[in-house]
């Protein structure tokens, strides 16, 4: 199946310096923090590609800048073997992309306007892209993505807080398929809800896919939701990829000592009375990296060579992308 | 047996607002004995948190316990007047917050703090207070403890300022510690390291744990008993094992099966529908019974008390019918 979305030495540098009078007085020098540090991935379409990791580790850049929110400062996104970089000195293909990806955001109090009606709020990309015209047809349109959701239709005369948190998220859902996307970017859309709505959050997504055949980014750092929800997945650490497999092959072997730390790290309801072995350390500052490979301050299998030199991604025989000396050495 | 350590009898908390009062906990009844970890668990809302606000005394106000008793070692601690519940407060209970930021002086040096508690309620003299301090940290995994008193909050990690908090929780070798969501703000590598350190050290020092979280991993792998609450009462408590593999009560059932574990292959997951009551419209009977899939005509109408089912104790007409029957 050909790949919906490409992606190839992404990178994206922020410029944190200090202002110039500063510098100029205290003679800071300026900083730059790698926030995503040449990632790559491919998504198939109807699949999900789930991205997990610790927070700063540059999961949410990535997200941002699959969508355009950010400038890439280094490789290309390529949607629907379009490069989306050349798309942008054309405006209406801009809008042609935009209306085929859409994002939901983590904060289901925060992503909607308060002073809004839902109508207007799930309507507003139908109006903006020219999908719907007349009020008639537009709440005919809403209502029936309310019940997409599970909502009913005579919820779009209500205001975002009348709702749950359970309920905005669903509400974030339906205006985010309003304009029929194909591709759906979902920051840790589960996040801030309880379990059992998280439940509903979720079986409403894998619902939606398999109705309309979506493809999904799904950014989290709940790896219990992840293998839940993910055909593959890729582990980030601070900025770069470290491995990329898919999930039956990930969750069962996982390669890189940092997807293993993760896993043993999760507390599993199943785990009862048992008791696993904490990881040392804690993630470094993304302003400092640690030289060679970033993980190798906290990695037990970590030698000379990888506090120098920064692993190259390999690919396993059996399609696990890890970036480790260790495994490539076959110390692991 | 031992006599148990803390005994909260059918607490109420109360909220009078200028459009009624808001029954916030309603009969809530538990016990904890010396040396045990009893986790409460139960979604946003549900009264977790002011359970072990009412325990600690720190009710925000205008909330206000309107009736039942809480008794710690057999005394009754919810009546006291401030200044002798102050002193109970870090010397007898010790309490962890979700945020370690706030739950620390941005001000003050860290050692400052840990000794202030110390001396506050140890009989001991300043350097004794210092090398304890300095101890503490150690034994909560600060490296270079004695540098660190130094410092203030701001130049510790979360992880490292949420091991701060332990410290000075465990400061005065309180006997019961209330840890309200101690790693809810943390990343899951650091979550483990303080869930390990968490329970070594309160079995080290012999102090029973009332840990309140949402999360049943942590609740899992770090308590003898749990309590799963709804709409600020217990619906059913019990071994931990017994509640996350048998669970009695159809709401903590949902709960469970709500929860993507990392052994299963399901494609969907169990959903309960709907959302937990508001506090000004919590059904009459039993508080789950619109959104319970076994719901009964006496749920509407009576609302069952907390009894024996099976391996738990369970507040649900389900198990009253077995045991008549």
């Amino acid at each position: 199946m050909s790949a919906l979305v490409q992606v190839d030495d992404l990178a994206k540098i922020f410029d944190v310096s200090p202002p110039w009078l500063n510098r100029v007085l205290e003679r800071k020098p300026r900083q730059f923090v790698h926030a995503v540090d040449g990632v790559s991935f491919a998504i198939r379409k109807g699949t999900t590609l789930a991205l997990v990791g610790e927070s700063g580790c540059g999961k949410s850049t990535v997200a941002r800048l699959l969508v355009g929110l950010y400038e890439p400062t280094r490789g290309r996104v390529q949607f629907d073997g379009q490069d989306t970089a050349a798309l942008k000195s054309s405006p209406a293909s801009l809008r042609n992309l935009r209306r085929r990806m859409q994002m939901i955001f983590q904060d289901p109090y925060a992503s909607l306007n308060p002073r809004w009606k839902v109508l207007d709020i799930v309507g507003e990309p139908l109006r903006e892209h020219g999908l719907c015209s007349g009020l008639e047809s537009l709440r005919a349109k809403v209502g029936e993505l309310l019940r997409s959701v599970g909502l009913a239709a005579v919820d779009m005369e209500k205001f975002p807080h009348q709702f749950s948190g359970g309920q905005r998220q669903r509400i974030s859902i339906a205006r985010a398929l309003a304009t029929q996307p194909e591709f759906l970017v979902c920051d840790e859309p589960t996040s801030a809800l309880d379990v059992s709505v998280q439940a509903q959050v979720l079986n409403i997504m894998k619902d939606l896919q398999r109705e309309q055949g979506l493809t999904y980014l799904f950014i989290s750092h709940n790896l219990a939701v992840v293998r839940h929800v993910s055909d593959q997945v890729g582990v980030m650490y601070l900025g770069r990829l470290v491995e990329l497999a898919d999930k039956i092959e990930l969750f069962a072997r996982p390669r890189h000592p940092y997807t293993r730390m993760l896993l043993a790290a999760i507390p599993d309801i199943h785990m009862s009375g048992s008791s696993r072995t904490p990881v040392q350390g804690e993630v470094p500052n993304p302003l400092n990296p640690p030289s060679g490979c970033a993980f190798h301050p906290r990695c037990p299998h970590a030698n000379a060579r990888c506090a120098a030199e920064r692993p190259a991604m390999i690919e396993t025989p059996q399609g696990v992308r890890v970036a480790c000396h260790a495994v490539q050495e076959g110390r692991l | 047996m031992t006599a148990p350590l803390l005994e909260v009898r059918h607490l109420r908390v109360e909220f009078p607002t200028r459009r009624g009062t808001l029954l916030a906990l309603d009969d809530i009844s538990f016990d904890i004995s010396p040396g045990e970890v009893l986790g409460v668990v139960g979604e946003s809302g549900a009264g977790k948190s002011l359970t072990g606000a009412a325990i600690i005394g720190l009710l925000e106000p205008p909330g206000r316990i309107a009736g039942g008793e809480i008794l710690l070692g057999g005394r009754r601690i919810d009546n006291l007047p401030y200044e002798q519940m102050r002193a109970i407060r870090g010397k007898r209970i010790g309490a962890i917050f979700q945020d370690p930021l706030t739950s620390l002086n941005p001000l003050y040096t860290v050692g400052r703090q840990l000794t202030e508690t110390i001396l506050t309620h140890l009989p001991v003299s300043a350097e004794e207070a210092r090398a304890r301090a300095v101890k503490l940290l150690q034994e909560t995994g600060i490296p270079a403890a004695e540098q660190r008193l130094e410092q203030y909050p701001h130049q510790f990690s979360g992880g490292m300022r949420q091991r701060v908090v332990i410290a000075l929780a465990l400061a005065a070798q309180p006997e019961l510690i209330v840890a309200d969501e101690p790693t809810t703000a943390l990343d899951v590598s650091i979550q483990a390291q303080i869930i390990a350190l968490l329970k070594r050290l309160c079995k080290e020092h012999g102090a029973a744990v009332m840990l309140v979280t949402h999360d049943m991993g942590v609740i899992a792998e770090t308590c003898d008993r749990v309590a799963v609450m709804y709409a600020g009462r217990i619906c059913e408590i019990g071994p931990v094992h017994e509640v996350i593999h048998h669970p009695a009560h159809p709401y903590s059932r949902g709960l469970m099966g709500s929860i993507p574990a990392m052994d299963d292959t399901r494609e969907r997951l169990l959903q309960i529908d709907g959302a937990m009551p508001r506090l000004n419209a919590i059904p009459k009977g039993c508080a789950f019974n619109p959104r319970c899939p076994q719901v009964m005509e006496r749920c509407r109408s009576e609302r069952p008390e907390l009894r024996d089912a099976r391996h738990t104790r369970a507040a649900c007409w389900l198990h009253a019918q077995e045991a008549d029957s």
